[in-house]
């Protein structure tokens, strides 16, 4: 299945993903500017995206605790959720989302 | 006044792996010194996810990250390591003897044979708000903490968050400024529903005001803003600012290692697998902060780097000395280091 990345400089990125994988995982095999530095714990924002509004029904809504997460970056939009919440399914094959700036490294 | 300390190791970061070598280091009899940002021993595991389970831990089926902080500072605790907690190390100079010279943001020079490198993800730093040329004003008229009251005395003051720094300052600077608005993405906040309820009085009494939002934009000159623009459900605002306490909480960044002179690879410390040493010899680094061909960022890891780092350490720490190696359930000698026999 693949996902339609677009990072912070505006490129896009066709990426492979494995059913039951997170999203943060899939981005961050493939080397684009996402750092995660949790590792999924939901412990921090560092893997912010915004999800292509075709695709929010698909994807839900964020739970309370990372909405609270959500609280400790500062470009958090309608469509925020944290790409180590949305687990890779059939059903997201083809999802469509950009990196915050707020997931950049360094 | 600059405080200096003389001793055989520095351990810079005290997380899991920083602790666990002080362990492995005082079965060799060296005595460590750690400094850390923090303000209290754990590193991510305290910082990031004291109640997150893990459960990979070799012999815990599942142990959160405060009970692994503190089960390894009662395992280091018979050696007795020296903590600095709140400092950053600046700089990192090899001296003629081949021992180093290290100083921190604190005022201190430590004078040491060995330095290990356990810092992680580099150092917690305050995250900040993605806003263009907020640096400039950065330590001028932005602040991501209050160090002196005083100065924000009389001043229009914007504090941006929801967490408990961002109401706790709302509330303690309120009676000494001129004006203060809180700015939060959201009406929901994560702070102490006491402090929360305070602010909350103190809207409806006209004392400070609350805006959902976020920064958008920053104006003024010289270092010194004047106004915070926000974008609002309500539209785009501007307030009036000279002071703005953005709290996002804190972030890891490489930080001064990059200018000690180290191989790196991709921010992290270049590494070998047999003492896990860096392109400087007597400088080592283990854990999250070091990489290596097949290198994984575990934990467990750290703990074996750890070991055998202690041991390239020793040899360093005393030049000469033969190291029987020895396991701790039948050594009497080390059972006596561990005050159990």
């Amino acid at each position: 299945m693949i996902i339609h990345v677009t990072d912070q400089a505006g490129e896009s990125h066709e990426l492979e993903g494995l059913d039951g994988w997170r999203v943060m995982e899939v981005i961050r095999d493939w080397g684009l500017n996402i750092k995660a530095e949790c590792g999924g714990a939901l412990s921090c924002a560092t893997c912010h995206v915004y999800v292509d509004k075709d695709w929010l029904d698909v994807v839900g809504a964020p739970s309370d605790e990372e909405e609270d997460m959500l609280d400790s970056v500062g470009d958090v939009r309608a469509n925020s959720r944290l790409s180590c919440q949305i687990l890779m399914s059939d059903a997201l094959d083809g999802l469509k989302l950009t990196l915050a700036p707020s997931a950049a490294k360094d | 006044m600059t405080t200096e300390i003389t001793t055989d190791v520095v351990v810079i970061g005290a997380g899991p792996c920083g602790l666990f070598a002080a362990f492995e280091l005082g079965l060799l009899d060296i005595k460590c010194h750690f400094i850390d940002i923090l303000d209290r021993p754990g590193g991510q595991c305290a910082e990031l996810y004291p109640e997150k389970p893990i459960y990979d831990i070799p012999g815990f089926p599942v142990v959160t990250g405060q009970q692994l902080t503190d089960n390894l500072m009662a395992q280091i605790a018979p050696f007795a390591p020296e903590f600095h907690f709140n400092r950053m190390v600046n700089s990192i100079d090899k001296q003629d003897d081949g021992s180093f010279r290290l100083a921190t943001d604190a005022d201190e020079i430590f004078h040491t044979k060995v330095v290990v490198i356990a810092a992680g993800g580099g150092s917690f730093q305050p995250k900040r708000p993605p806003v263009d040329g907020i640096e400039e004003f950065e330590n001028k008229s932005v602040f991501y903490s209050v160090r002196k009251m005083d100065d924000f005395r009389g001043q229009d003051v914007v504090i941006v968050g929801g967490g408990d720094s961002a109401l706790d300052w709302t509330l303690n600077l309120q009676p000494i400024v001129r004006s203060l608005t809180l700015v939060h993405r959201r009406a929901v906040f994560k702070a102490a529903p006491a402090s929360v309820n305070k602010m909350q009085e103190l809207v409806g009494e006209g004392k400070i005001n609350f805006l959902t939002g976020q920064i958008a934009k920053l104006d003024g000159e010289n270092g010194q803003i004047n106004h915070v623009h926000l974008t609002t459900d309500a539209g785009d605002l501007s307030v009036p600012a000279t002071r703005l306490l953005p709290f996002f909480g804190l972030t890891m960044k490489l930080g001064p290692v990059a200018d000690w002179g180290l191989e790196l690879n991709d921010n992290t410390i270049v590494v070998d697998t047999e003492k896990f040493e860096t392109s400087v010899p007597g400088i080592f680094a283990i854990g999250d902060i070091n990489s290596y061909p097949g290198k994984l960022k575990l934990i467990l890891s750290g703990f074996h780097e750890a070991a055998l780092m202690a041991q390239a350490a020793k040899a360093i720490v005393s030049p000469g000395e033969r190291v029987v190696f020895q396991y701790t359930t039948s050594s009497t000698k080390l059972q006596k280091k561990l005050g159990v026999a």
